[in-house]
């Protein structure tokens, strides 16, 4: 560019600097930092909406729907039945008017996914399944349940101590309202000490055993104590549960 | 050298976009389409009832992730990606007035480069997006080796970044087809004389010594 002295040019200023490079690795940042304070990012903003609203944000807290199957098995709340058996007292099998008129445990907690995503203050409401175990007497020599679903896919676990937990409960109402068909409706199983995968939806059948039978998920490497924290700590209210 | 691009000609055209860019370009395109396009069934799967085989989507926005940074890569690396490399190089170095042109969202003058300054935003974001959505992605697939804390947070930004990026395609989407040569240049390469000085006139002044990059 050859410019002769007297000839007015507009001053361009062409210096350059790597405003690509820095927006990258900041955006990059950002992201990194995200995934570090992200949950308590979560937590504040879902305490600034208040809760409920948290489904309508695209920000996280909101159920993530999986299913084994691909479909939601439908079942009628009048058709419904849990059948309990093994090695217990009383066979029984219980309608959903059954278990409603069993005393009713109810409380908020945070529904916690073992992949990462979770749903804070979810109300719940059901039978405590202890209470459960009490109505049908489990036999001497039981160590065990095992949990069967309406779509025969999945299947869960629990040690007895375990299942007498006070906040393990047969659950037949969800965030105020009756479970609905995809979280698992009319009745699932809510496990609040451990993952979400350890509360089984559409809860057809227990079985009192003698031994700990993994299910669809263990199968599929996740602990069989699924435990919030690991396998041990502060949500575990017994160590020697695990 | 000077005649050249003093001599108004129309009917010289420009090369803007080489063969492996628009092959990088639509590859690329080709695989954020099938990622949001699975993202939705998977992140609404409450709204939409159940997806069919909701395993099968998972499966394929799990691999199509995994693919994503391919064309980009490819198209850099080797003898083939020279453009590439320099319109990289061209996107990672602002002007001044560039950075008060966008500052100034447009108002400000500015003689353009081969990119606008909000051209190489929305490359400069769709780059990063790729490794955040990639790294946050993978964590969530392979969460067992994260602390449940990260995983939150690994969910949390794979959600945000990809409520930006729909925002961004969109509007990369609208830009591109109320810009009709410029869009048509990403299918043939090639623009304009005219358009060139009007839309990049420092690329179009600098082309001779371009291949000094």
């Amino acid at each position: 560019m050859s410019t002769t002295p007297d000839e007015v040019t507009p001053v361009e200023d062409t210096k350059r600097v790597n405003v690509g490079r820095r927006a990258f690795l900041g955006l990059a940042a950002v992201g990194a930092l995200g995934v570090v304070i992200g949950n308590k990012v979560q937590n504040f903003l879902g305490n600034a909406v208040g809760s409920g609203l948290g489904g309508l944000l695209p920000f996280g807290d909101r159920f993530r729907i999986y299913s084994i199957t691909g479909t939601y098995p439908k079942i009628k709340a009048s058709d419904y039945r849990l059948k309990v058996s093994g090695l217990v007292q009383r066979p029984m099998t219980f309608t959903l008017a059954d278990l409603q008129a069993m005393p009713v445990t109810s409380f908020v907690k945070t529904f916690q996914c073992v992949t990462g995503w979770r749903v804070p203050d979810v109300h719940w409401e059901g039978v405590q399944l202890s209470h459960i175990l009490d109505t049908v007497g489990v036999k001497p020599g039981a160590v065990a349940l095992t949990f069967e679903s309406y779509d025969h896919a999945d299947s869960e676990s629990l040690t007895l101590d375990q299942a007498h937990l006070p906040d393990v409960i047969v659950a037949y109402s969800m965030l105020g309202a009756p479970v609905t068909t995809e979280h698992g409706g009319p009745v699932r199983l809510y496990v609040a000490p451990m993952f979400g995968y350890k509360s089984l939806k559409w809860l057809s059948a227990i079985r009192v055993v003698n031994i700990v039978q993994p299910g669809f998920w263990e199968h599929n490497g996740y602990p069989v104590n699924g435990w919030l924290d690991g396998t041990t700590g502060p949500t575990n209210p017994d160590p020697n549960l695990t | 050298m000077a005649l050249t691009h003093t001599t108004p000609r129309a009917a010289l055209r420009l090369l803007r976009f080489d063969r492996v860019q628009r092959a990088a370009h639509w590859f690329n395109a080709a695989l954020f389409g099938v990622l949001m396009a699975t993202a939705i069934p998977l992140y609404f799967g409450s709204l939409f009832g159940v997806v069919l085989q909701r395993h099968v989507v998972e499966m394929i926005h799990l691999w199509s992730g995994l693919a994503l940074p391919l064309p980009i890569v490819a198209s850099l690396l080797g003898p083939w990606g020279r453009q590439m490399r320099r319109d990289v190089r061209r996107i990672n170095y602002w002007t001044r007035d560039e950075i008060r042109w966008m500052m100034s969202w447009g108002r400000s003058p500015l003689k353009a480069d081969k990119f606008n300054p909000g051209q190489k935003l929305n490359a400069i974001f769709i780059g990063a997006s790729i490794v955040v959505l990639l790294v946050t992605g993978a964590m969530l697939q392979w969460f067992r080796f994260f602390p449940v804390p990260w995983r939150t947070g690994a969910t949390f930004v794979h959600d945000v970044f990809s409520w930006v990026v729909f925002a961004v395609v969109f509007g990369h989407i609208v830009m591109a087809v109320t810009h009709r040569e410029s869009l048509k240049s990403i299918f043939t390469g090639r623009i304009s004389d005219q358009w060139g000085r009007a839309n990049a006139a420092r690329w179009v002044e600098e082309r001779p010594r371009a291949d000094k990059f």
